[in-house]
């Protein structure tokens, strides 16, 4: 028996202008969890559609189990047994999970479903390898952790050996990453054979054998888990030493920028109120973080702040005024910035180009619009390269790109670069380094600690744990729409942390 | 009562066979608006067969070829909008109304050219199919039993069970909610949303045939189907894109229109000595005031409108 059970070789594609990928090989054992990593255009995305039939190679080969074979569409690929859970995932969010994980192949009789041998197929699976769906439920109204479940059911179901896991983790919280981790080694130990994109190390770091590393295109090697760390890992993936440590001196804060009192603020998605009367203080020169799991409704928090969201009650005095009623474009002018959690719904309108995203909330200065109302063209360029140049957005055509076509970490490096030079008193940043690879989260880490450092206000919500411990001097951690606790990064555990984001511990914390 | 009842059923009859048909095309990701130009090609379809078929057709045979005769109109007309909106990635709303006026206009002309090669002096745009439609009709006593009545029944049987209970109805549901994911389970859309655009030719002919053999005995194709192309997309969507629901949307929205034709002959109605006006107002009032009530919560197919494109994530 051959020692592969896929090998890619000596794959080479290239699209109009650029190499995509220049002489890449793959091989994945059986049985065995094989990470594939990369920043963000190194190429992996490409090599995985090669593998998945939706690109033809210019040249190399694909081998199963030491047989070369052709891959023309994903239908091949499903025949060779692989299959692939989609970054965004390929659910009809209408259907029932039962519905979706057979679509496409259908039991049937004379065309009529038979729907009850695959339940039963299913039930099986899922008690097999432990992965919780209700066969019955309805997509839409299920967890994304779930949604995941149904995606790796659907490739277990056509009986698939080769699992492609295209950034699974991006969409899930802390415990349900811990739980799609324990899923893949139980499905590594009943034979099937793992391809894990992947840019963050402790996943990797956590749940692979080997690793592949991918930088700008090229091959850059294969190596043991067991023999690295993640900081070699970091070092391959980027072509040189990563800082994890956020460096950074001592916090001075001064005086009191952002003082919310009891604020309030609705929910979208039930009757309760998703902020519970929230009370804190911001000075100036400190980075104050929010800690917490997904939905404890810190997203809401941030859209009362910055005004996307009503307030209910309360009372947000910022810079010694109520803004809490006041309208977005207010808020904007005296002096609050704001990077959303979203980036493609409340960051950009991504079918303009770069230059008019980053003007957006300046084009009606002076400097922009003549006293006609008309654009001044020359200045939004000028504006626009400087930033550019600034912040390091990389693009294909510069000012004038359609940020649609921008990869995400650039998408978000021009929101940076847009939210601080306005030069803000205080900036509130929702998830700014998520579904980004490392050399751009420690570019938006320092960015956000020389923000502080020159005297301004930083409102850090975020879910990554890391990053909470890095860069915050002070956490404040949310549970289910309240504070419960106040935690120095200095001296808490992540363990402390954990307590608290899960409910089971809380202070009375004084504003 | 029993006129009522009958026009009620005839009308509810036309108004469910399109919007099934409308329903067909929308699951499969294809916005149909061309349906009131597919039911008046289909219409001419069926009127030419009466017309051209000899007089001594059994009447079993003249239902059968009338009704092919509207299919087949109806499907190569749907056609145009397959092939606009799905191959050329046209907008469908525009093909739609595109196929809307060109339905009657191109019914009007050539029914016009051949009563005029007949005739030089008749420049009419009606057929007549006095004796034809004597076979689509049964008396049970005085009540005038239509053959589409049966026919809409099975067809709302056979719309339910298709799409819910075969293959392919899962399959061309899920390209009209998320194209992208069924392509990668390996179907393939265009087939999926073709087959989509030309069942929904089919039952949209069906509707114009069995809509302009309702109380009359000829038609003047100048007329188009008088809107209700678009009744039945109101019946659509107010039975919210389900067959069932779509049935008894169809049956209420046919009460109102039968009500214009016999509020005369039910005493009370009469007595109230309303315009009649008023009643034919009726069923696109009522269309008006549904939509804008239940809009909002609409369960429409997620990706009609939206050519399918291969490369989009």
């Amino acid at each position: 028996m051959a020692e592969y059970e896929i090998e890619m070789l000596h794959i080479t594609k290239r699209f109009p202008g650029i190499i995509a990928n220049d002489d890449i090989s793959l091989r994945l054992k059986k049985g065995e969890i094989h990470a594939l990593l990369g920043e963000n255009g190194a190429g992996k995305s490409t090599l995985m559609s090669v593998l998945f039939g939706l690109y033809q190679p210019e040249e190399g080969e694909i081998r199963k189990r030491g047989v070369k074979v052709e891959i023309h569409d994903p239908n091949d690929a499903n025949d060779l047994g692989i299959g692939m859970v989609h970054q965004h995932f390929k659910l009809v969010e209408c259907f029932s999970v039962l519905d979706n994980i057979i679509l496409g192949v259908e039991p049937n009789k004379a065309g009529f479903l038979q729907k009850k041998e695959a339940r039963e197929k299913v039930l099986s699976l899922s008690e097999k390898y432990g992965l919780r769906v209700d066969p019955d439920a309805i997509i839409e109204d299920i967890t994304v952790g779930m949604q995941q479940r149904t995606e790796i059911l659907k490739m277990l179901y056509r009986d698939n050996e080769i699992l492609i896991f295209d950034e699974p983790t991006a969409v899930l919280t802390p415990q349900e990453i811990e739980e799609l981790m324990e899923i893949m080694r139980n499905l590594a130990k009943e034979g099937k054979s793992i391809l894990f994109i992947s840019h963050k190390l402790n996943e990797i770091m956590s749940v692979a054998d080997r690793c592949t590393v991918l930088r700008k295109g090229k091959y850059i090697g294969t190596v043991d888990i067991k023999d690295t760390t993640a900081e070699g890992l970091s070092a391959m993936m980027v072509g040189r030493d990563v800082n994890f440590h956020v460096e950074k001196k001592p916090a001075q804060p001064g005086e009191v920028v952002l003082d919310v009192q009891n604020m309030v603020v609705a929910s979208k998605s039930h009757n309760n109120n998703a902020v519970k009367g929230v009370s804190f203080k911001i000075r100036k020169g400190e980075i104050v973080c929010i800690a917490g799991i997904d939905g404890n409704g810190q997203t809401e928090l941030a859209y009362g702040l910055s005004g996307l969201e009503p307030v209910k009650e309360g009372v947000i005095l910022f810079n010694g005024v109520d803004i809490a009623h006041m309208s977005i474009r207010k808020r904007n002018t005296s002096g609050l910035s704001h990077i959303p959690e979203d980036r493609h719904k409340h960051g950009l309108v991504l079918d303009y180009s770069l230059e008019n995203n980053i003007v957006l909330e300046r084009y009606f200065e002076p400097e922009f619009t003549s006293k006609a109302g008309f654009l001044k063209e020359q200045n939004i360029r000028a504006y626009a390269e400087r930033l550019i140049a600034e912040y390091d957005v990389r693009s294909g055509q510069g000012p004038v790109t359609i940020a649609r076509s921008m990869s995400g970490g650039n998408q978000q490096k021009a929101i940076v670069g847009r939210e601080i030079d306005k030069n803000p008193d205080l900036l509130i940043a929702v998830q700014p380094t998520r579904g980004l690879d490392v050399g751009a989260i420690e570019f938006i880490h320092k960015q956000l600690v020389a923000l502080r450092d020159a005297g301004k206000a930083v409102l850090l919500i975020s879910l990554e744990l890391d990053e909470v411990m890095d860069v915050s001097d002070r956490i404040l951690v949310m549970y289910e729409g309240e504070i419960v606790g106040e935690l120095d990064p200095g001296t808490a555990t992540v363990e402390e942390l954990g307590l608290y984001m899960a409910g089971a511990k809380r202070d009375e914390v004084k504003s | 009562m029993l006129l009522l009842l009958q026009y009620t059923l005839i009308f509810a009859s036309v108004l469910l066979l399109v919007a099934l048909g409308g329903c067909y095309s929308e699951h499969s990701g294809v916005i149909n608006l061309g349906l009131e130009g597919i039911m008046v090609i289909g219409a001419l379809g069926g009127a030419l067969m009466m017309r051209y078929l000899p007089a001594v057709t059994p009447g079993f045979l003249m239902v059968l070829l009338t009704l092919a005769g509207a299919i087949v109109f109806g499907v190569a007309y749907s056609a145009l909008l397959a092939v606009a909106c799905i191959n050329f990635k046209a907008d469908q709303t525009i093909v739609g109304t595109a196929l809307n006026i060109l339905g009657t206009a191109l019914a009007t002309v050539l029914v016009k050219a051949m009563n005029m090669s007949i005739n030089p002096d008749d420049v009419s745009s009606t057929i007549q199919y006095v004796e034809p439609k004597k076979s689509f009709i049964v008396y049970l006593g005085s009540f005038e039993f239509n053959w589409f009545m049966l026919i809409t029944i099975v067809v709302l049987a056979i719309a339910y069970v298709v799409l819910y209970k075969t293959r392919f109805g899962l399959r061309m549901m899920a390209c009209g909610e998320h194209p992208q994911a069924a392509a990668s389970v390996g179907i393939n859309v265009y087939k999926m949303r073709w087959a989509g655009v030309l069942i929904s030719g089919v039952f949209g002919a069906l509707g114009g045939i069995s809509y302009i053999l309702a109380g009359v005995s000829e038609w003047k194709f100048e007329n188009g189907v008088a809107g209700f192309g678009f009744l039945a997309l109101a019946v659509m969507i107010f039975g919210q894109w389900k067959p069932l629901r779509i049935a008894l949307a169809a049956l209420l929205f046919g009460l109102f229109r039968a009500l214009s034709n016999v509020y005369i002959g039910i005493d009370f109605l009469a007595a109230l000595n309303i315009p009649s006006t008023v009643y034919n107002m009726m069923p696109y009032l009522i269309s008006l005031l549904v939509l804008a009530f239940t809009s909002k919560t609409s369960k429409a197919p997620k990706a009609e409108g939206i050519p399918y494109d291969p490369g989009q994530r």
